[in-house]
């Protein structure tokens, strides 16, 4: 690979998994922000008010962060990947402007009015904006990964005789098969990732013995959502979007799993070392029969492996074998967590059991840890294409940029990122810090 | 579509210079005209909750420019590369300098964000307008359709010429916004500030007329060609006029609607110095990106033109509410900014 498209590579990649850091939380926490929003228009409980301003006001440093971290992501599919643009622009930018007309506005827009509070914009106003925010957060992230999708799996184009694609259909674009699983998956991950984050929260005030009716709501709030969720993240989400990658990427599938062999009744590789020299998976410990039963519902099924393709078309194995197994992993951790967690709620001893807290606190990372892995499973099992089957990543690049240019605006971005990381950790530590504010009278 | 599409984006990009023109003009001033915590937090706050709602106007304008006319988004985002590298970095210390200054109660902090806020305003209004320039002078875009951007070319007599007018115009308008929203000594200020600044404006309107001539001598064959063409350049005498028109206090609340006219008369006449061409060489015209030769299908063009123009329908809908709903002087009662 030459340095230039290394260069782009690195910075697309290093920017956009600092800025998903922040939709990850915005996604989840808009929702649970608007769900405690619509319990206090219902129940009128003053403690659903109060949770949703402190959320309200974590959110705000949160959606700041990824709009600024965000806007680079749209220059660079010009800046850096301007062949790629020129090669398809017209099919796959069809959902890409979508992402702004219908969900940045809309979640932008009413930010504003959500946080200026109750008082100012009354009960009724701010519930909605609060709505509108969360809707067009979740909103933009279905645009967002049908773009994607289609670099996944392409539809409604045909080849043009140049060299290009055009646009044979926009429904296909909107409707991708690849895409709404996948929006699905990435969305639950969200969610779960906001619940173990209010969670996280919830866990530490208990610990420290202070907001202790706001914690017990938070953990409470956790633990029921993260058992639904963790499970949902599994199934069905996570296994109908691995269908996709089944049906429509054999060569990402073969990587994630390790399976350099084609086999009838392949097994399921629940840990081993890909090597990919020796073409072999190292010190495995298998599951007989599982994949080709995961992949196909039929144990006896045919999982083509590696070897079936040239090796040129073969993704990053290591990288994208370690990515979904660090995944996989957490995700099973999580499921167990908030099963411990239900079980201990309904054993009345969940606000009692600093063990349990203490775990709740420190696992706050690791959803975040789990989601980028999936999205680097995504995007390096998609390798070597830039638009699977039609466009291989170093011919998407832009030529005119040179590898010392782009070497430079990384560096650039590496060093204001760090420091947008450490005002982030800073700020939100100090909110946490203040705590809810449990004296601002709700709206008359 | 392919007209159509060329004025769908004129429309956006001048939607944002009049929107996000009066955060990045509150910006610019705030440093000098706002003086003492009151007033500077008067000043962030007459904007704190639309700023990023306007903003979104250049982000879909954006997303608009890759679906129709992807060989000009290829070829113009790759060619300015370090240049828009620059002002995504400034963008994002406008950004968050609004968003954290509020967020700790220590003059240090707030000094730092208040200059990041300023400096950072000024700067992207500078190479809003030096891009701007070079679009309308040219740029050596080769055979294969890219060019390569240095600093060296994108900063020459022409565009510094278009970035100062960007400054004097959207300070203009940042102050006329003001003159709405503010109260007390701030408001004073914005006054004296926007009669000022009015003198600067019109100084560069009419600098830059003359230029434009100078270095594209053919700016003037769409208004040769079009009776029509006219109106813009009419606007832009319009707001100038309207402007000199509200030098008095009594007309603090118009002050603004003729900033908002000279902007758009500037843009549909900058817009209408390029027309058909949207990236054009200075090596050989055979090399321009015009709104043919680099657009997309005709089914992408027009699948793209109804879903974005149904959604922008609804967007001028809700984003009036809003707006309407923060009308008035500031109110500095809620906590965030």
């Amino acid at each position: 690979m030459s340095e230039a498209v290394f260069a782009h590579r690195m910075q697309f990649a290093f920017t956009v998994m600092f800025h998903y850091l922040f939709p990850i939380l915005t996604m989840g926490l808009g929702f649970f922000i608007a769900w405690y929003s619509t319990l206090h228009l219902v129940t009128k409980d003053k403690r659903y008010l109060d949770a949703a301003q402190f959320w309200a006001k974590i959110f705000a440093i949160n959606f700041a962060l990824g709009v600024v971290t965000g806007i680079p992501l749209e220059f660079e599919f010009g800046t850096n990947w301007s062949r790629f643009s020129s090669f398809g622009g017209g099919v796959f930018g069809q959902m890409l402007p979508l992402e702004g007309v219908y969900a940045f506005f809309l979640e932008s827009g009413f930010l504003g009015m959500f946080l200026a509070g109750e008082r100012r914009v009354g009960r009724t106003l701010h519930w909605l904006s609060g709505l509108g925010v969360a809707f067009g957060s979740l909103l933009s992230g279905y645009f967002i990964v049908a773009t994607n999708a289609w670099m996944q799996h392409p539809v409604g184009y045909a080849l043009d005789p140049s060299g290009g694609v055009h646009l044979t259909s926009f429904w296909a674009v909107l409707f991708n098969p690849y895409a709404g699983w996948e929006y699905a998956h990435t969305i639950n991950g969200s969610l779960l990732a906001a619940a173990f984050v209010i969670g996280g929260v919830g866990a530490f005030y208990l610990l420290a013995n202070r907001h202790l009716e706001f914690a017990r709501l938070s953990v409470k709030t956790a633990v029921i959502a993260g058992v639904i969720l963790a499970m949902t993240q599994l199934f069905p989400t996570g296994d109908l979007n691995g269908a996709s990658v089944v049906q429509y990427q054999p060569t990402k599938l073969a990587a994630m799993e390790g399976l350099f062999q084609t086999q009838k009744g392949a097994p399921l590789a629940i840990i081993g070392m890909p090597d990919t020299a020796k073409e072999d998976l190292l010190d495995p410990i298998y599951v007989p029969d599982f994949l080709s039963f995961l992949a196909y519902g039929n144990i006896h099924a045919t999982v083509d492996g590696l070897a079936k393709y040239s090796k040129d078309l073969w993704p990053p194995v290591e990288l994208t074998y370690y990515s979904y197994h660090i995944m996989v992993g957490l995700g099973t951790i999580f499921i167990a967590e908030m099963l411990i967690g239900l079980f201990l709620l309904w054993r009345r001893k969940l606000y009692s059991s600093r063990w349990f807290l203490w775990m709740l606190m420190l696992t706050v990372p690791f959803p975040y840890i789990a989601n980028e892995a999936g999205w680097v499973v995504s995007e390096v099992g998609r390798q070597p294409w830039l638009v699977y089957g039609l466009l291989m990543t170093p011919a998407g690049t832009s030529t005119n940029v040179a590898a010392g240019e782009t070497v430079f605006t990384m560096m650039g971005f590496a060093g204001i990122y760090a420091m947008l990381g450490i005002l982030f950790l800073f700020l939100v530590a100090r909110l946490i810090h203040q705590g809810p504010d449990t004296n601002v009278p709700a709206a008359g | 579509m392919n007209v159509a599409w060329f004025w769908a984006l004129s429309a956006m990009l001048t939607a944002y210079a009049v929107l996000d023109g009066y955060d990045l003009g509150v910006g610019m001033l705030s440093l000098w005209v706002a003086r003492g915590e009151d007033e500077r937090r008067m000043a962030v706050n007459s904007i704190g909750p639309v700023w990023n709602g306007n903003e979104v106007w250049l982000l879909a304008a954006g997303g608009m420019l890759v679906v129709s006319f992807p060989r000009v988004y290829a070829s113009g985002f790759s060619g300015f590369y370090l240049a828009l590298m620059v002002l995504l970095w400034l963008l994002i210390l406008r950004g968050i300098s609004i968003e954290f200054r509020n967020q700790v109660a220590d003059p240090l902090w707030k000094s730092l964000w208040d200059a990041g806020f300023s400096v950072s305003s000024l700067l992207v209004a500078l190479l809003l307008g030096v891009a701007l320039g070079n679009v309308i002078q040219g740029l050596p875009i080769g055979p294969n359709g890219y060019f390569q951007g240095s600093f060296a070319l994108l900063l020459n007599p022409y565009s510094l010429l278009t970035g100062l007018l960007s400054v004097a115009v959207l300070a203009w308008h940042g102050a006329n916004y003001l003159r709405e929203k503010a109260e007390g000594p701030l408001l004073a200020k914005a006054v004296k500030w926007s009669r000022g600044l009015w003198w600067w404006a019109a100084a560069m309107v009419v600098v830059v007329t003359i230029a434009t001539f100078v270095f594209r001598p053919d700016a003037g064959r769409n208004f040769e060609a079009h009776a029509l063409a006219w109106a813009f350049p009419l606007l832009t005498l319009g707001g100038l006029a309207l402007g000199l028109a509200c030098r008095s206090e009594q007309r603090d609340d118009q002050a603004f609607y003729s900033s908002t006219l000279l902007i758009i008369g500037l843009m549909g006449s900058a817009m209408l110095t390029v027309f058909p061409n949207l990236l054009t060489s200075t090596l050989d015209s055979q090399y321009n990106l015009n709104i043919y030769n680099a657009a997309s299908s005709p089914l992408a063009l027009r699948a793209s033109f109804i879903a974005n123009i149904v959604g922008m329908a609804g967007v001028i809908v809700y984003s009036t509410y809003v707006h309407r709903t923060f009308r008035g002087k500031v109110r500095m009662d809620s906590g965030h900014y």
